[in-house]
């Protein structure tokens, strides 16, 4: 299917739409009544107060609370047209469209090419050298092909704080997913590293559709095409309080609370 | 004030008390080796490890069958409760929902603290019957890897099921996310992560095994032969000299050897147990 991104290129990234949606934790609402539609091939922040949602929020989109027990979901979210809670719909395969990049870098203990290839591999491709061009391309596409083409045999626990996050990248970029999701990717990393990954994540959203899960005002504001404000609601529900182009959110928000928000009066 | 008084203190004790074990330890060393001396210098090292009889009756007195009946039975038994028990670690630390687990785990740490006597007992009882269908007499390697095998399993399992449960759960999350399947997960990231502790466990369990006695001599049979790896034969361990019984102690000779072979035993114990010492 060809899908046309923010500017009216063609775009091979994912699009989002989400429908009437409540998430629960046993009987602890977290989420209330959240609509949104996320364009392919463009970056959008997700920011809001701590608690609010935003990690449970981005964790629906490729279904690892499915791993919490207890969990419960009302609602839907359709990738590229399709409710992704339906029951025809193969879990594997959609974490393989939608990636995930973590708070806090993961890399695996084992080596730097093991922990490219290993997503691959259990995709099953198994020639040599068919790996060995997708380590080589996923880790060019992250920024890190330069900094480690010597020593993709050694640990990946070796690398610095901003290498293993961007290696998380190309990890995530090696079973060609449609849409990446970041949780917060930079907050363990120094400024100089954060740098690194925003013009990562700008080049990659000619390609891919990214969602982030930021802290960091500025971030959002630097990075993103459109932002939504997530907050809780009384009962500590999270919900959608607004959502639009980041320029418009940034310098004329229409809603009273996104404005103290973004301007630092509370959160 | 107070406070460094007690840093002091504890550090006194505990120096102490590390200290008394090293020396107990250096004690039974001392002794057996000394004990097991006057054996060394009348035979040679070489006739009696690599000597293949053992009769004292006629000075002959060779310990390689019971070498190598040790090493048969403990190879054996390893290569049956290794996969067993990592399999059951990772039952028991990924797979098994909680309600199954709090009653499978106290029952593998319960076969810890069952006395080997008993183990031996329900080999003599049901498995030398059992295997003497197949052939033999049923004192034979296989019975006693069997038996052994129960032995090492909890050893293995608690241990190796700690380092899984031990491996970050991000790693987990990491792999899911790329799509691969719990089994994938675990095959892929778990296991290699864990596999220092689960090498640690095996190490343990095969200390267990290369020290068992009393079940051993209750399903191995009680003869000095050369065992023929095959369970129709009858074999026979070192432990049976190195750790009491009716054999040891006839003659002041033997009871030499019966030193030195317990030397031996110390030595591959100790050498066994420092790789997990830091
Ligand atoms: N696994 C869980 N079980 C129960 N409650 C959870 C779980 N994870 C998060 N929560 C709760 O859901 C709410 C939203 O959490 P989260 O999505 O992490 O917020 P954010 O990422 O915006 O800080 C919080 O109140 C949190 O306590
Ligand atoms: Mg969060």
């Amino acid at each position: 299917m060809t899908i046309y991104n923010f500017n009216g290129q063609t775009c091979r990234g994912g699009k989002i739409k989400v429908n009437n949606l409540n998430f629960y934790y046993g009987s602890f609402q977290a989420l209330r009544n959240i609509n949104l539609d996320i364009p392919g091939c463009a970056i959008t922040a997700i920011i809001g107060p701590s608690g609010c949602g935003k990690s449970s929020f981005l964790r629906l989109l490729n279904r690892m609370n499915d791993l919490i027990y207890g969990s419960r979901i009302e609602g839907t979210i359709e990738l590229d047209g399709k409710n992704i809670f339906d029951k025809t719909v193969d879990v594997v395969d959609l974490r393989k469209n939608v990636g995930m990049v973590f708070q806090k870098p993961n890399p695996f203990p084992i080596s730097i090419f093991d922990n490219i290839a290993f997503g691959p591999k259990q995709h099953g491709k198994k020639n040599k050298m068919e790996l060995e061009e997708i380590v080589e391309n996923s880790l060019k596409q992250a920024a890190l092909w330069d900094e480690v083409k010597d020593k993709l045999g050694q640990s990946a626990l070796a690398l610095s704080g901003g290498q293993q996050q961007r290696l998380c990248i190309a990890r995530v970029l090696s079973v060609e997913p449609e849409v990446i999701l970041m949780d917060e990717p930079c907050s363990a990393l120094d400024p100089m590293a954060t740098l690194k990954i925003e013009d990562l994540m700008r080049t990659l959203a000619k390609n891919y559709t990214i969602i982030i899960v930021t802290h960091n005002m500025q971030q959002a504001a630097r990075v993103s095409d459109t932002t939504a404000f997530f907050m809780m609601e009384p009962d500590r529900a999270g919900s959608l309080v607004e959502y639009g182009s980041t320029s418009e959110i940034f310098t004329n928000p229409k809603d009273k609370r996104t404005e103290d928000y973004i301007t630092g009066r509370f959160g | 004030m107070t406070r460094y008084f007690t840093d002091k203190l504890a550090k006194y004790i505990v120096f102490i008390s590390g200290f008394t074990s090293f020396i107990i330890l250096l004690l039974i060393a001392l002794f057996i080796f000394r004990e097991g001396l006057p054996a060394f210098s009348e035979i040679g090292v070489f006739d009696f490890i690599f000597g293949g009889v053992w009769r004292p009756g006629i000075d002959q007195y060779g310990i390689l069958a019971m070498i190598v009946g040790s090493i048969a039975v403990t190879i054996v038994s390893m290569i049956m409760a290794v996969p067993l028990g990592i399999a059951c670690a990772i039952l028991l630390a990924e797979v098994a929902p909680s309600k199954i687990r709090s009653i499978l785990r106290p029952a593998v740490e319960l076969l810890v603290g069952i006395p080997s006597v008993v183990y031996g007992l329900v080999g003599l009882v049901l498995l030398v019957p059992l295997i003497s269908n197949i052939g033999g007499s049923g004192f034979s390697i296989l019975t006693a890897s069997i038996v052994l095998m129960v032995m090492v399993l909890p050893t293995i399992i608690s241990i190796s099921e700690d380092s899984i449960r031990a491996v970050p759960s991000s790693y987990r999350e990491g792999a899911l996310a790329l799509g691969a399947t719990k089994w994938q997960t675990i095959k892929g990231v778990v296991l290699p992560a864990a596999k220092s502790g689960i090498g640690a466990g095996i190490v343990l369990g095969m200390g267990r095994a290369i020290g068992e006695t009393m079940a051993m001599i209750m399903v191995i049979g009680n003869s000095i032969a050369f065992p023929r790896f095959t369970f129709r034969c009858r074999a026979y361990t070192d432990r049976q000299h190195s750790t009491g019984n009716k054999l040891c102690y006839r003659h002041p000779r033997e009871r030499a050897l019966c030193y030195r072979c317990r030397a031996l035993y110390f030595y591959i114990t100790v050498k066994q147990r420092s790789y997990y010492l830091p």
